[in-house]
């Protein structure tokens, strides 16, 4: 029996959430002798205030989508991928390789190369912990843990070892050609007569990433694989019945995932136009909040992913003009992750009896 | 490669060790109670972090122990609150409880210490000493036997014996005492432990409490043995270590001790690149050794080399009546 209607379980739990996780924010701001309000004001004016602000924030929330539905996919399988972070990174690889090997005349045929490049690198990332997962029995979390840190060390050893020009100390690769260079939101705004700032590195990934919300709802609630994925992560059982091979379900679920979090890199990597170590800076892991946030569905992964490129942003902006460090934003992520991953009963289980308590006349 | 740089190595083997241990320990009680763990290196890095900064403030590395292992205590209640009684999912309270300690300790060291992060070096009486066991001095010019003495056995930390008479101490209560008894069978079988009338909420409280205890010590010998003071993200992924130590163990406090040591050993190698490649022969590249226990994880939870098979009731949220 569903004690909570449908709109309560999808917007109005998660609001809740957030809501605690933010007032308990406000006070660890309190706790450290700052003021919250001023906090939050600076917050949104460093990012509403001009477009370099806007444009910040939706190219950190492009990560953010581009994770968050990675992360998202496979909760829709009941996989928990935490190797995000790894995947985004191999992603990364794969679109520096592809950038630096092929030559590619324009971004128009460069994107969907590089595009190719960064989920083929991420999804090959995923899939030995998935076959494991499914041929081994071994525990994807741990796994893929344990693949973030192989990966960090694997880039390290490329980069410095390998990828790194002649002469150079600098650990990144060398610049990627002219051919690969991404049109910015100032060039795409420009051209129809809007102005925007041409300091912000969004770019037009960030349609790609609405693009990728809009194929993710298709594929999950319109196409008979997405229907076998949500069918395994209801119940095994069921889906073995059904004739829902739980092998390829765990192994199509987590090359899916991997694929989105390296298609992350034609953000992050390819329009800054060289790799980087630490190119990923922990969206891997944002995209646990996003997909959690966001309840798995695109839609509430896409405002997650605004949300949190707002809190980045924010972030940065604070960490300029007051005492409190950018490290604010960690302890929002993670009180968002509590608050509507872990402590999700802690607000269901009253709202539960408040419905009860509200339908009794009826019934 | 001589003697004495072997004996050097297997100290830094030990020093190395040491929270690595703690952690395992920590995870292994609380994991063979039912309760996955994976917050363990949030507890570290917030251990580490309140023992340095109360031990810089109060000048007594002994009021820094109780705020640290406090400290670890109190995210262990969260990750309590949320696994056990609001029948969360583990695995992401665990999550959020690293970010939480990662986030936390960087922004209350920078309100209180204006230092980027970080806490002031600790002196003398801030940090745990050295310790010379008897005798040592006289046996070091004995060849071997007292070379070992003196260097490898002697002159840790207060922390580092501790940590290791923990393992004794973790295998006799976990398998020669009631309270263990019933602690592995809550980890196994909770409905067949509230039939016997046993409280599985309180039985599991307590397996958390204890590896607050234990993950504190070991984040306090991080900030105040191993170094002399708090850096930002100290812990460095001791925490996920510990817990492929764990399963390389297969959840067994002797074999923990063993795991502990050879992934010590791993990271005591990185220091001393010459060494490696003096012994085998070619250069072995730093960022292979830093992945090895991870490499070695992964191969063991494939089932390649022995099979790593945990708690039965591991990770489950525990309900009464359905």
């Amino acid at each position: 029996m569903d004690v909570i209607p449908k709109w309560a379980d999808a917007i109005l739990i998660p609001l809740i959430s957030i809501i605690l996780a933010f007032i308990i924010s406000a006070l660890v701001i309190l706790a450290i002798g700052e003021d919250p309000v001023r906090a939050l004001q600076l917050m949104v004016q460093g990012t509403f205030g001009n477009s370099a602000g806007i444009g910040f924030m939706l190219f950190y929330a492009t990560n953010f989508i581009f994770t968050g539905l990675a992360v998202a996919i496979a909760f829709h399988a009941r996989l928990f991928n935490i190797g995000g972070e790894g995947q985004a990174m191999l992603g990364g690889l794969g679109v520096a390789l592809v950038c630096l090997s092929l030559p590619l005349p324009h971004w128009t045929i460069a994107l969907p190369v590089a595009l190719i490049g960064g989920a083929l690198f991420g999804a090959l990332w995923a899939l030995i912990p998935a076959y494991l997962q499914a041929k081994r029995g071994s525990h994807i979390v741990i796994t893929t843990i344990m693949f973030n840190f192989i990966a960090s060390a694997l880039l390290v050893y490329l980069l410095v070892e390998v990828l790194k020009p002649a002469g150079s100390m600098d650990p990144a690769t060398p610049r990627f050609p002219e051919g690969t260079h991404l049109p910015r939101m100032s060039d795409i705004l420009g051209a129809i007569g809007i102005p925007f700032s041409d300091a912000a590195p969004v770019n037009v990934s960030f349609f790609i990433a609405l693009l990728a919300c809009f194929l993710f709802w298709l594929l999950v609630w319109r196409t008979r694989l997405g229907y076998e994925i949500r069918a395994y992560g209801h119940s095994e059982t069921a889906a073995l019945y059904a004739g829902i091979s739980p092998t390829k379900i765990i192994i199509v679920a987590m090359l899916i995932s991997g694929g989105l979090a390296g298609c992350m890199a034609i953000n992050n990597v390819m329009a800054a136009e060289r790799l980087v170590l630490n190119s990923v800076e922990g969206a891997g892991f944002i995209g646990i909040a996003v997909a959690l946030m966001g309840r798995s569905h695109p839609v509430g992964v896409l405002l997650a992913a605004l949300l949190f490129g707002f809190l980045v942003q924010g972030g940065a902006e604070i960490d300029f003009w007051t005492n409190i460090p950018r490290e604010l934003i960690i302890v929002i992520q993670a009180l968002v992750i509590l608050f509507t991953g872990a402590l999700d009963n802690m607000v269901r289980m009253p709202l539960e009896r408040l419905f009860l308590m509200f339908r009794k006349p009826e019934a | 490669m001589d003697f004495l740089t072997l004996l050097q190595i297997l100290d830094t083997t030990v020093r190395l060790a040491t929270p690595l241990l703690f952690a395992c320990l920590a995870g292994l009680v609380s994991e063979r109670a039912g309760i996955f763990d994976i917050g363990l290196e949030g507890k570290l890095l917030a251990a580490a972090f309140f023992s340095a900064a109360v031990a810089a403030v109060s000048g007594s590395v002994w009021v820094g122990l109780l705020a640290g292992v406090g400290a670890s205590l109190a995210f262990s209640l969260i990750h309590g609150l949320a696994s056990i009684t609001f029948r969360g999912n583990q695995l992401i309270s665990g999550v959020a409880i690293n970010f939480l300690a990662a986030g936390l300790t960087v922004l209350i060291a920078q309100s209180w210490f204006q230092q980027g992060g970080r806490t002031p070096s600790l002196g003398d009486g801030e940090r745990f000493q050295e310790i010379t066991l008897p005798f040592a001095n006289m046996f070091e010019g004995l060849p071997y036997i007292g070379q070992s003495y003196a260097e490898l056995f002697s002159g840790h930390s207060l922390l580092v014996y501790v940590g290791f008479l923990t393992v004794p101490l973790v295998w006799w209560v976990l398998f020669r005492t009631r309270f263990g008894l019933r602690l592995r069978a809550v980890g196994e079988n909770p409905a067949a432990v509230d039939t016997a009338g046993i409280s599985v909420v309180r039985l599991r409280y307590s397996a958390i409490v204890i590896c607050g205890v234990l993950c504190g010590l070991g984040g306090v010998y991080l900030a105040t043995g191993l170094q002399a003071g708090f850096v930002k993200d100290m812990s460095s992924g001791r925490g996920f270590i510990a817990l492929a130590a764990l399963i390389f163990a297969k959840w067994r406090p002797w074999y923990a001790l063993f795991a502990c040591l050879l992934f010590g050993f791993f990271q005591a190698l990185s220091f001393r690149p010459d060494v490696v490649e003096a012994v085998v022969g070619t250069e072995i590249p730093g960022p292979f050794l830093d992945a090895l226990p991870y490499i070695l994880t992964v191969v063991i939870l494939a089932g390649f080399v022995g099979k790593a098979i945990p708690p039965r009731a591991g990770g489950e949220p525990y309900v009464k009546e359905r």
